[in-house]
């Protein structure tokens, strides 16, 4: 697809590396020459310097022939310019917009049927959404869900006393009685999709498929309770904890906010009334046990500050058994926050970058691609996507076992009519089935790219 | 480093017969294949440094093999003069080391032909046109190869945009080859004199150089070398129905205007010398074409030409042909930077608090890229003051010797006095030589890449 991205800062780039690669055109348009020269020499995309809402820009940046154009700069103003003025100056060009602020991204609907945009993505609802959705499984560091909702993957670390450590995976269903699979497991830097002579170790990450249902049996089968969290606390009062907030709020979760200044506190107070608005400074020990980091089931670091998030995420995990959900921005402390077991670590940029790549899938879809869903379960090295199986497809009515998969595949889940089969050697694909794969490899655009 | 061999295996393919020939490319071949066996490199990441650097080793590499049978044939016994003969080659260059280009066998002038077409667009770029080359820095090869100061793409995908480029490249080619051959030019020269103006090189197959064809034949080269001779963006421009602005391409105009006006003066110049006034312009565009667009070709012998012709011709070698196009030199866009500075200069002399910007085709030229181009012209004269230091030791004359590095160095082929058109360079020594093959390399890469090969920076680790 031809594809322009106006905004060239962490999202816009993110975006540009990661559908480079995945041999999209990009050709990307910022105001700052410096951000153009860098991209253009990490990525195989074309720059443009200038301002993203001009016309003879957008002209130059091949807008005629463009599918999509994704607006990402700073200002939400400029992005729904830039998405107007690409509807009129493009020919079939789909618009994409980062719109930031609450009065507008409210009116969302509204933004997309009128103005005719695409998709309208709020990076701080789209990670409050990402960190409810964590707080259902306070044991799992990471879920996503496919089927409409009906299968989901957790992503969760093996400790010590567990009993899958030690356990080869051809061994587990016999041991557990339970229907699950397991697709994934990271050791250290290395991701691996395991066999049935894979041995669990203590430490290991796994991630698992299932349904809702099999998923809790398995965790209680583990001796891992896991029952929603009643309580939470959040550090910062930025919008992400604004519009978390008042999700947890509305799931009927008691919300305590720790804010630093005293006119967000009050502005927090008129907008969340039901919530705990606590003027004072989130790092001040004593303040935190006075507000009963001991007993909060789960607490979440929203400051603006990379190393003030660890750090308090740090202080929680050696005071309290709280579920941690820790924010940080900088992409490249992934190394180092991982062996430091913060719990759930949510990447803002990461989060609307794969929102949209999402988005970009689903629509090449359209275009002859299958790609119903994508998540990227460890940074670049895994994906989990969803196909739509269609009639004529290679796949449709052969025994698992007889497909000549390509290596590192794995089929974690068949969504039959509705209901989600863990396939064996015997299952079969059947047209109009949907398809959870999962895969170290990228660039996946069909079913038929799994087949050797 | 192994970019290379794949790169060689694929030129030498198209060579047509000799025994010679087929030999080294079986050997290429092969050495490719078990370089490519034994040698997966480790990160196939390419970065500034691996760009540069992989560029400069290409080109020497090819054109050490590509000399290899010329030796090996006997044809230039001498394997420094074959390797002089192949780098003039690859560099579009022209300059030949040959007392009797006629008394060479026809595949060894074919590849001779050949090495300018494939030099003239870039080696590593014909590369990257046929093979997905992996990796998104694919940008760095790119830039290290093609001429000109600022290298933009024509379409988001490097790969695209190579192979558009030769598309451009190879239709221009055939057009040419087709309007050649319908002047009654004979198959073979046509294919050789085509590749040489395509790539702007500048072998001729006859000892005359350009001389023994029809007056229309050489009309037809003279449009060509200049249409070559212009930036391929206007090209990708009109191809993308963009006709107007491919059109008001400032640097082309001035090239243009450049050519004109470097005829009107020769033709004033050199009036009475020819039998008409058509004539002498004819004899006059051919040359001023030939020489600004650094191909080198000849109709007539200019070293006879009046002193005030001979220099207008010395100093369009040094002004080139456009950015972005087969032909080398200072190249016109960066003149043009170059001149509106010192307007500027001038003019922020009598007005010391006055702004101003420098633009190109409409665009602000920024500071960065300024200061490069002064800096590329500051290097670019002191390779030169240097080569012609060293090339002195040979003790020829002083017009010998400065055209014969100028000539090298702006990649055009015959110089004045002694290595002017009826003359060649095989009177040099050998360390002359070298000097001239590390100029036409550095004038084809536009100077970088080869003094990164050499520089310290570069091996440190």
């Amino acid at each position: 697809m031809q594809i322009i991205i106006v905004g060239c800062g962490n999202v816009g780039g993110t975006l540009a590396e990661q559908l480079s690669r995945e041999d999209h055109n990009i050709t990307v348009i910022d105001t700052k020459a410096e951000r153009i020269r860098d991209i253009t020499e990490r990525c195989d995309v074309m720059g443009i310097t200038g301002n993203g809402a001009v016309r003879s820009v957008q002209m130059e940046a091949g807008i005629e022939e463009a599918d999509l154009l994704i607006a990402v700069t700073d200002s939400d103003e400029l992005n729904l310019l830039c998405c107007l003025i690409a509807k009129k100056a493009g020919r079939t060009c789909q618009t994409i917009a980062r719109v930031r602020n609450p009065h507008y991204s409210k009116e969302a609907a509204f933004l997309k049927d009128e103005l005719g945009l695409a998709m309208v993505i709020n990076p701080e609802l789209a990670a409050a959404y990402e960190i409810a959705r964590l707080l259902k499984y306070p044991k799992a560091i990471k879920v996503e869900t496919f089927a409409k909702g009906r299968a989901e993957l957790l992503k969760f670390r093996v400790t010590n006393g567990n009993p899958l450590v030690g356990c080869q995976l051809k061994d587990i269903p016999a041991k557990l009685h339970c229907d699950v699979l397991i697709c994934t497991v990271e050791r250290g830097e290395d991701v691996a999709i395991p066999d049935g002579n894979f041995t669990i170790l203590d430490g290991d990450l796994i991630s698992v498929v299932s349904t809702s249902k099999n998923l809790q049996q398995f965790f209680r089968k583990m001796g891992m309770a896991s029952a929603r969290v009643k309580n939470s606390m959040i550090i910062g009062g930025g919008s992400t904890s604004y519009y978390l907030a008042k999700q947890l709020l509305a799931n009927g979760i008691q919300v305590k906010i720790v804010e630093r200044d005293k006119d967000r506190c009050r502005s927090l107070c008129d907008l969340l009334p039901e919530a705990t608005i606590i003027l004072g400074d989130g790092t001040d020990r004593s303040l935190l046990t006075e507000e009963g980091i001991e007993n909060t089931q789960s607490f979440i670091t929203m400051t603006n500050i990379d190393e003030e998030n660890i750090m308090l995420s740090l202080y929680a995990k050696m005071v309290s058994h709280a579920k941690l959900v820790t924010k940080v921005h900088r992409i490249s402390y992934n190394e180092l926050i991982g062996p430091l077991d913060l719990g759930s670590v949510i990447y803002p940029k990461y989060i609307t970058a794969e929102n949209i790549i999402r988005y970009v899938r689903a629509l090449s879809n359209s275009m002859g691609s299958n790609v119903e869903t994508l998540y990227k379960l460890i940074e670049d090295k895994a994906e989990a996507l969803e196909f739509y199986i269609r009639g004529d497809s290679p796949v449709v009515g052969v025994p698992l076992q007889d497909l000549n998969l390509k290596s590192n595949i794995l089929i974690a889940a068949i969504n039959h009519n509705g209901s989600i089969i863990t396939p064996g050697g015997q299952s079969r694909i059947y047209r109009g089935d949907t398809v959870i794969v999962i895969t170290t490899r990228t660039g996946l655009h069909d079913i038929r790219d799994i087949l050797q | 480093m192994f970019l290379a061999l794949p790169c060689i295996t694929a030129l030498i393919y198209r060579e047509e017969s000799g025994w010679y020939f087929a030999a080294v490319m079986v050997v290429c071949l092969l050495v490719g294949l078990i370089a490519k066996k034994f040698f997966r490199p480790k990160s196939t990441v390419i970065f500034a440094k691996e760009g540069l650097v992989a560029v400069a080793l290409c080109w020497v590499v090819a054109s050490a093999v590509g000399a290899l049978p010329f030796t090996l044939s006997r044809e230039i016994p001498s394997y420094v003069d074959a390797l002089f003969e192949m780098i003039s080659g690859f560099t579009t260059t022209g300059s030949s080391i040959l007392t009797d280009v006629e008394a060479m066998s026809h595949c060894a002038r074919f590849w001779r032909s050949f090495a300018h077409w494939l030099g003239g667009m870039g080696i590593l770029v014909f590369v990257m046109a046929i093979m997905p080359l992996g990796g998104s820095y694919s940008m760095y090869l790119m830039k290290a190869e093609s001429p000109g100061p600022a290298v933009g793409k024509l379409v988001p995908k490097a790969r695209h945009t190579a192979m558009l480029l030769y598309q451009i490249y190879i239709f221009l080619t055939i057009v040419q080859i087709v309007l050649l051959l319908l002047a009654g030019m004979p198959m073979f020269d046509t294919l050789t004199i085509t590749f040489g103006t395509a790539g702007t090189g500048g072998f001729a197959i006859l000892n005359s150089s350009c001389a023994d064809y029809t007056t229309l034949q050489q009309a037809i080269i003279t449009v060509f070398m200049i249409l070559f001779g212009i930036n391929f963006n206007v090209y990708f421009l009109i191809y993308a129905k963009k006709i107007k602005q491919g059109l008001r391409c400032e640097e082309m105009r001035v090239y243009l205007g450049v050519i004109a006006a470097a005829i009107i003066l020769i033709t004033i110049n050199t009036r009475g010398m020819f039998q008409s006034l058509f004539q002498t312009v004819h004899h006059a565009a051919f040359q001023v074409a030939s020489i600004i667009t650094t191909t080198g070709y000849a109709t007539t012998n200019f070293d006879l030409w009046p002193e005030f012709s001979k220099m207008i011709l010395v100093l369009l070698m040094f002004i080139g042909a456009c950015a972005g196009s087969t032909g080398g030199g200072i190249k016109v866009s960066r003149c043009i930077v170059l001149v509106k500075s010192i307007r500027n200069e001038l003019f922020y002399a009598l007005h010391p608090r006055s702004v101003h910007n420098i633009e190109l085709e409409g665009h602000k030229v920024d500071k960065s890229m300024l200061l490069a181009i002064d800096r590329f012209f500051f290097v670019y004269i002191l390779i030169f003051a240097f080569s012609v230091l060293i090339v002195s030791l040979d003790n020829f004359d002083f017009m010998t010797n400065f055209t014969a590095v100028a000539t090298t160095l702006n990649n055009v082929g015959p110089g004045l006095s002694l290595v002017g058109p009826t003359g060649n360079f095989h009177m040099f020594s050998d360390l002359s030589k070298f000097v001239m093959m590390f100029d036409m390399l550095a004038g084809r890469l536009e100077v970088i890449p080869m003094l990164v090969l050499f520089s310290p920076f570069m091996w440190k680790k």
